[in-house]
C-alpha cells in the first residue's frame, strides 16, 4: 500500500484522535494502577507506641524492604516450587491432550464430531470456581460418588486431598477445563491447513500418522506455541482453584501459590506493601518467562513465514 | 479454568490498594460534632433481620433515624470499614465488629471513643470480661458489646446413652468417650479438629486461662505459645495422634453430612450452635444434648467464648452522641435486646437480656427446656481475654501451621504449630513498629 497523497496536519492526528479512548482507559485503568502498586511496594507502615487511636500509624517509605522479605519468605519460595511443580505436571498433559483431541477430530474419523468437539469445550465455560467446588464434592470420600461406588465394589478409595495427591487434584480441575479451549485453538488452525498438502502426502503414501505429525503440526506450530504460553501464564497465576478447595482441605495453606500469597498479605494480614512487592516480583517472573519461551522458539516457529 | 489469563486478582489486588491508600492523609478533624439533634445514621450489620429490630428504635425516635445497611459478614465488613477510614469518606455511622477485630479498627482509628457520651451505667449491664474487650483495658469506650459466643458442647444423646456415656466433666473425660465412641465404630467420632477455626481454638485456650496478647505500658505482648495453651495443643494433637478424633476442618460438606449421617457424634461449639445443627443436620432434631464444656479443673468452671461482636460508632460519624445512644439502647434496652435474641437470634451480651429475653430453648433443642439456664450459668464463667493489634496475622498462621499439624497427625507437631504462631505474630508486630515487651 502505498499513500498517493500528502498527509496534512489533521490526517496526521486522526489516528490519534482514533487511539485515544483507548490509550485513556489503558492509562487510567491499567498503567496508573500498575505504577501505583509499584510505588506501594517502596512503602510501608510504621506504627508508634500501642499502635491505638490518631496518628500512631505513619506511611514511610520503605527502599526494597519488603522485595526482600516477599524474596527471603520461605513460604514464598514453597509456593514458587509447588507452582513450578504443578506447570511441569499440567501443562505438557493438557497441550498433549488438546492436540490429540484436535488431529483426531481434524481427520473426520472421530463420529460425531460436532458433540465430541462440544462436549470437549463445554468445561471451558464452567467458571474455575463452580468447577473447583463440584471437583471439590467428587474429591471428599464423604459425599463422593465415586467413593460411595468403590465402598459397595467393596474397593479402597483414596483421599484425593491427602498432601500426597493433592497437586494432582488441583492440576486435575485445571486440566478439565483448558483442555477445550486449547484443543479448539489448535482445531481452527487444523481446519485453516489448505486440504491439497494432505491430498498430496496422501498421494505420497503417507499415513495419517505422518500426515499429522509430519505435515500438520508443523504448519500450526504457531497455534501451539501461543497455547503453550498462555498455558504457562494461567499456571503461574493459578488462584481460583486452590482458594476454592481450601476450606474442604488441610493441605492448601493460604500461600500455596504466589498469587494466593499475594492475597493474603492484602486481605488476610491487610498489608498491601507486602502484597505489591511481590505482585511487582510476579509480574516480572511472568514477563521473563512469556518472553524468553517467545525469544527461544520464535525464529523457529515464525522464521519460515517471514 | 481462565487460559486467557488470571490477570483479574492481579487488577484486584491494585484497585484495591488504589482504593486503599489512594485518598489517604485527610483527617477528620475538621468535622463538626452535632451533640444531639436530629440525625440520620447508617449501620452497618449482617445478623439476620436487624432491620426489624431498627424499625422499634425509629418508632420510639423519629428524630434520630437509623438505616441498616446489609453487610456479608465480619471479614467483609471490616476490609471495607478499614478502606473508607483510609479514604476519609464512606464509612457508616454505627458498624457491628467482632470483638477480635476492635483492637486492628482502633489501631486503624476507624473507631470513635464513645466513653463521654455513654452513661456510667451501660458498663455495668455486661459481664465484666466482655466489657473489657471492648475499653481494651483503658478508660476509653470503643463499642458497646452486643452478643457473645460463650463455648459448650453438644453431643448425640442417643448414641451416649447406648454407649453408657455421660455428658464429659472433664477433658479426661471427654477423651475417654472420645475412644470409646471411635472403638464402638471407627467412623464415628466424639469431634474433630479445625484448623480452620481460629476462633474456636482461642476461645478453648481462653478456657484454659491463655490471653494471647497483652498491654504493658507502650508496648504490646504476645503470649500464644504459653503453657495454658500448650496444654490445649497437646490434649487435642494427642486424640488426633491416637486417632479417635478427626482431623478434618469443621464446615465442609463431609462434616456437615457427618453431623446428619451421626458420624459426628459430638461438637464442642458455642451457644449458637443449634442454628448450625438445624440446618445440617434435621435428621437428627430431639437426639442432641448441649451441655457445659469439658473443664481443666472441674472445681474451677471456665469457658471461653467463640465469635460475638460489639455495636461500634465509627471516628468518621458526624453524630457520634445519637450513634453511641442508639448502640446503649440496642443492647442494653429491656425491649430491644428482647427483640435481638427473639427475631436477630443472637444471644445478647447483656447479663439481664441472657435469663429475660431468653425463656424458651430454640427449636432444635425442644427436649432440653434449661437450654439457656445452662448457657447463662456457662456465661458468667468466660474467662478474661485480650485480642491484640494482629489478630488477622495470628488467626492466619493458625489455618496454616495447624492445618500441617493436623495433616501430620502427631502431636509434636501440634506444638511446633503454637511456635510458629508465636513466632509470625511477634515477626509481625515488631516489622510494622510495634514495641513487643519480651
Amino acid at each position: 500500500m502505498t499513500a498517493t497523497h500528502r498527509r496534512r496536519g489533521p490526517r496526521k492526528l486522526a489516528p490519534y484522535v482514533f487511539l485515544t479512548p483507548a490509550i485513556l482507559l489503558f492509562a487510567g485503568f491499567m498503567a496508573a494502577p500498575i505504577g501505583y502498586a509499584v510505588y506501594l511496594s517502596f512503602r510501608a507502615t510504621k506504627v508508634t507506641g500501642l499502635g491505638l487511636g490518631k496518628g500512631a500509624r505513619r506511611e514511610v517509605w520503605a527502599g526494597l524492604a519488603n522485595y526482600r522479605r516477599s524474596l527471603a519468605d520461605p513460604e514464598f519460595v514453597h509456593s514458587v516450587g509447588r507452582v513450578g511443580l504443578y506447570g511441569l505436571l499440567l501443562v505438557p498433559v493438557m497441550m498433549g491432550l488438546a492436540l490429540l483431541f484436535a488431529l483426531v477430530l481434524d481427520s473426520g474419523r472421530a463420529r460425531g464430531g460436532a458433540f465430541s468437539r462440544t462436549s470437549i469445550f463445554l468445561p471451558y465455560a464452567v467458571p474455575a470456581v463452580i468447577a473447583s467446588l463440584l471437583w471439590g464434592f467428587l474429591y471428599l470420600p464423604d459425599v463422593s460418588p465415586f467413593a460411595y461406588l468403590a465402598g459397595q465394589l467393596g474397593l479402597p478409595s483414596p483421599e484425593l486431598m491427602s498432601s500426597r495427591y493433592i497437586l494432582f487434584a488441583v492440576a486435575n480441575i485445571a486440566l478439565w477445563g483448558g483442555v477445550g479451549f486449547n484443543m479448539i485453538v489448535l482445531y481452527t488452525s487444523l481446519r485453516a491447513i489448505p486440504s491439497e498438502l494432505s491430498e498430496a502426502a496422501r498421494l505420497d503414501g503417507a499415513t495419517e500418522r505422518q500426515i499429522a505429525l509430519r505435515v500438520k503440526v508443523p504448519i500450526i506450530a504457531p497455534s501451539l506455541i501461543m497455547t503453550f504460553v498462555f498455558s504457562l501464564i494461567a499456571t503461574l497465576q493459578v488462584f481460583a482453584e486452590p482458594t476454592t478447595l481450601r476450606p474442604l482441605t488441610n493441605n492448601i495453606s493460604t500461600t500455596w501459590t504466589p498469587l494466593m500469597k499475594v492475597y493474603r498479605d492484602a486481605f488476610t494480614r491487610d498489608d498491601v506493601y507486602s502484597a505489591a512487592a511481590t505482585s511487582v516480583v510476579i509480574a516480572l517472573a511472568t514477563l521473563v518467562l512469556s518472553f524468553g519461551f517467545l525469544r527461544l522458539v520464535g525464529r523457529r516457529a515464525f522464521g519460515q513465514e517471514a | 479454568m481462565g487460559i486467557m489469563g488470571r490477570r483479574g486478582i492481579a487488577a484486584m489486588v491494585v484497585a484495591a490498594a488504589l482504593l486503599a491508600t489512594g485518598c489517604s492523609g485527610q483527617d477528620d478533624s475538621g468535622q463538626q460534632q452535632q451533640a444531639a439533634g436530629p440525625a440520620s445514621l447508617t449501620f452497618w450489620t449482617w445478623a439476620p433481620n436487624m432491620d426489624k429490630v431498627v424499625a422499634l428504635w425509629n418508632q420510639q425516635n423519629p428524630d434520630i433515624k437509623v438505616t441498616v445497611n446489609k453487610q456479608d459478614g465480619g471479614d467483609p465488613a471490616v476490609t471495607k470499614l478499614l478502606t473508607a477510614t483510609k479514604a476519609g469518606s464512606g464509612a457508616p455511622d454505627v458498624m457491628q465488629a467482632e470483638y477480635q477485630k476492635i483492637p486492628t479498627l482502633v489501631a486503624a482509628d476507624a473507631l470513635a471513643d464513645i466513653s463521654k457520651n455513654l452513661d456510667p451505667s451501660v458498663a455495668k449491664a455486661f459481664p465484666e470480661a466482655v466489657w473489657n474487650s471492648v475499653s481494651l483495658g483503658s478508660d476509653a469506650v470503643y463499642a458497646v458489646p452486643q452478643d457473645t459466643g460463650p463455648m459448650v458442647f453438644y453431643y448425640r444423646e442417643d448414641v451416649f446413652k447406648s454407649l453408657g456415656l455421660q455428658a464429659p466433666k472433664t477433658w479426661a473425660d471427654y477423651a475417654a468417650a472420645a475412644r470409646k465412641v471411635h472403638q464402638s465404630d471407627p467412623k464415628k467420632y466424639l469431634g474433630t479438629f479445625s484448623a480452620a477455626d481460629a476462633g474456636w481454638f482461642s476461645g478453648l485456650a481462653q478456657q484454659a486461662g491463655a490471653s494471647w496478647w497483652g498491654v504493658n505500658g507502650q508496648s504490646w505482648s504476645v503470649d500464644i505459645d504459653s503453657d495454658a495453651t500448650r496444654k490445649v495443643a497437646d490434649f487435642w494433637g494427642g486424640l488426633v495422634e491416637e486417632g479417635v478424633i478427626g482431623n478434618k476442618p469443621m464446615y465442609t460438606p463431609a462434616w456437615n453430612a457427618g453431623l446428619n449421617n451421626g458420624t459426628q457424634v459430638g461438637w464442642v461449639s458455642a451457644v449458637w450452635g443449634p442454628g448450625v445443627l438445624e440446618a445440617n443436620a434435621a435428621k437428627t432434631v430431639g437426639k442432641w444434648k448441649m451441655a457445659p464444656l469439658p473443664q481443666w479443673d472441674a472445681a474451677k468452671e471456665a469457658t471461653g467464648n467463640w465469635g460475638g461482636s460489639a455495636t461500634a460508632v465509627t471516628s468518621q460519624s458526624k453524630h457520634q452522641a445519637q450513634a453511641a445512644k442508639f448502640s446503649a439502647w440496642l443492647n442494653t434496652d429491656p425491649e430491644a435486646v428482647k427483640a435481638l435474641a427473639q427475631i436477630s437470634g443472637v444471644y445478647p451480651a447483656a447479663t439481664a437480656g441472657q435469663t429475660e429475653a431468653l425463656t424458651s430453648p430454640p427449636k432444635f433443642f425442644a427436649n432440653q427446656p434449661d437450654f439457656y439456664q445452662t448457657v447463662a450459668k456457662a456465661a458468667t464463667t468466660v474467662a478474661p481475654f485480650t485480642y491484640g493489634p494482629n489478630v488477622n496475622v495470628a488467626y492466619n498462621t493458625y489455618n496454616d501451621a495447624f492445618g500441617k499439624a493436623a495433616d501430620a497427625k502427631k502431636k509434636s507437631a501440634f506444638l511446633t504449630a503454637l511456635t510458629t504462631m508465636q513466632a509470625s505474630t511477634v515477626k509481625d508486630l515488631t516489622d510494622s513498629g510495634f514495641t513487643v515487651a519480651k
